[in-house]
């Protein structure tokens, strides 16, 4: 039931044009980023040969490509989210999964998967920029899994926070802003820096820290678990949410 | 007894914040039956058929589908169930044929059966030829078609259908008749509506629900037999006595309502139509008009739900 309800969703997606643009731009935007990356690394790379231990390609391309890569789709994925589930209540559908034999988990979980598929795609267009590097030389391919899982987490919890948010409200407009600022809250929370007490929960909470760890291709199971959580708790409010739609009106 | 009523609810209430919008209502259904629910807009209508389908839970009371509780196990009892909402759920941007299919693999029909089941599906709901388009450029008639389609196609022991006959025209209302009559064979179905000639049509039992409170559980048949026929309306071009009319077996009473126009009152099991024509002839009063007046269903609504009219007002902004 989880795949029948995923097989549409990323069906959906692909039937408009809303998905084809945001490849197409996301693309754009990073390719853009890649080529100035590429063209830094070609200036420096004289003095780089003189350092020891110098910062390699992956460091100077892949790290921060992954990086930028995170941020356009911070911007880009409350986009896709807002609809997954304001606008079936919107337009009704949503009780033609309410009264189908699935339970409310199928139907997130269903959803979540659906809209994940979408942006294993997107990913895996932004990897193939990276990897093609590996023609004429070397990656750090370590390095570059952590950054690439550390990718894939990042906007799973995006797509799991934009979910919830969707199933809060039945305008999708405001599911999409409410999804945008809980995001770049999540991801500017460490700003008070370290000094101030509570500072290291802050720097907890905060996405942009553990994902820059993994770019980095420190692979710490804390990190992952971060994301883990963050997605569970995320997925979990939503059921509750709906479930709460048949008891209150 | 229990194999074959197929829908029991028990005492159901539905509040609304404060409000009540159904209250205390039980009733079931037998396997084959056509169930109409009635009732003017706001009545705890659609509330009542959320219910049943799971969709909307009740504040109390009980329901049973084929004998499953619908709250303890709902999937194994909303298996049994095809809804049609008030709004057909539909999306827009998919073709009729990949809907269909959706639907058939939300309810866990195996994907070689799907083919066949769809063929079977729209040649029922007169949807043949419409399998590559889009829904959104649908009419209403067939959009409603559609949700109809998506409603049956699994082959649920009870149907659900939310005022399926609402923006259609006549022939396809006919249709979707013919359709309801069809699936009566080893169906249940529980259709709401407002237009009274229609539960007369296809409907075994009629519930009246009125501001939340069920106010009427019978069978059609017997309310039928009970308020109809007691008048025969005639018109004759050279109109005798009204005594010569009075004089006829059977008529109790007799009406002036114009100058050739007469209603004639009978007992509901003495129809006085054969002597009326015999004399007619005989007497050559020139009749040209004959038409039994029947105290319709609608009467009864009317009274059963008239009365607080105004009171109801304030229930109509709920669904």
């Amino acid at each position: 039931m989880i795949a029948v309800i995923a097989d549409r969703e990323f069906r959906a997606l692909f039937g408009s044009p809303l998905a084809w643009a945001i490849l197409a731009v996301v693309q754009v935007l990073l390719a853009y980023i890649f080529l100035t990356r590429i063209q830094l690394f070609v200036e420096f790379q004289p003095r780089l040969l003189g350092l020891e231990r110098s910062p390699g390609l992956t460091d100077i391309v892949v790290a921060p490509l992954f990086g930028s890569a995170g941020i356009v789709l911070l911007l880009v994925a409350p986009m896709l989210t807002m609809r997954m589930i304001a606008e079936e209540r919107r337009t009704g559908t949503l009780r033609l999964l309410y009264a189908a034999p699935v339970s409310m988990l199928e139907i997130v979980l269903g959803k979540f998967l659906g809209l994940m598929a979408f942006f294993l795609v997107t990913l895996l267009m932004i990897a193939t920029m990276p990897l093609s590097l590996l023609l004429g030389g070397g990656l750090d391919l370590g390095q570059f899994a952590a950054g690439f899982l550390g990718l894939g987490l990042l906007l799973a919890a995006f797509v799991a926070v934009g979910l919830f948010l969707s199933s809060v409200t039945d305008h999708p407009t405001v599911a999409g802003i409410a999804s945008f600022g809980a995001l770049l809250l999540l991801w500017i929370i460490e700003w008070p820096g370290g000094s101030e007490e509570g500072a290291g929960l802050f720097a907890y909470l905060s996405m942009a820290r553990h994902f820059q760890s993994l770019l980095k291709g420190v692979f710490n199971s804390v990190d992952v678990f971060y994301f883990f959580l963050l997605i569970a708790v995320f997925l979990i409010l939503t059921v509750w949410r709906l479930d709460a739609d048949r008891l209150q009106h | 007894m229990s194999a074959d009523i197929l829908i029991d609810v028990q005492h159901l209430y539905r509040y609304y914040g404060g409000v009540c919008a159904v209250n205390d209502v039980s009733f079931s259904v037998r396997r084959g039956e056509v169930l109409g629910i009635l009732g003017p807009n706001g009545a705890g209508k659609t509330s009542t058929m959320q219910m049943i389908s799971g969709t909307l839970a009740p504040s109390a009371g009980g329901i049973t589908v084929g004998g499953i509780d619908i709250l303890e196990s709902p999937k194994a009892a909303k298996a049994n169930l095809g809804y049609l909402p008030e709004h057909p759920p539909l999306y827009r941007d998919m073709r009729v044929d990949e809907y269909l299919l959706y639907c058939a693999r939300l309810h866990r029909i195996h994907r070689h059966q799907c083919d066949a089941v769809l063929a079977k599906t729209k040649s029922r709901c007169g949807l043949g030829d419409a399998g590559q388009r889009l829904i959104g450029n649908l009419s209403k008639g067939y959009q409603q078609r559609v949700g109809i389609a998506q409603a049956i196609l699994h082959a649920p022991a009870v149907v659900i259908l939310d005022e399926p006959t609402i923006g259609l025209d006549p022939i396809q209302i006919r249709e979707i008749r013919d359709l309801i009559g069809e699936l009566r064979g080893d169906h249940s179905v529980i259709l709401s509506t407002h237009i009274l000639p229609e539960v007369q049509a296809v409907c075994d039992r009629v519930l009246i629900i009125h501001q939340g409170r069920l106010v009427l559980n019978d069978s059609v048949e017997r309310l039928t037999h009970q308020q109809s026929v007691t008048g025969l309306r005639i018109a004759l071009r050279q109109p005798p006595d009204v005594a010569q009319l009075q004089a006829i077996a059977g008529v109790e009473q007799v009406e002036r309502l114009d100058s050739n126009r007469f209603l004639l009152h009978h007992p509901p099991d003495r129809n006085p139509a054969d002597g009326v024509v015999d004399l007619a002839v005989e007497r050559r009063w020139g009749l040209f008009e004959l038409v039994p007046e029947t105290r319709s269903l609608e009467e009864t609504f009317v009274q059963l739900t008239a009365g607080e009219r105004l009171a109801g007002g304030e229930q109509e902004a709920f669904p």
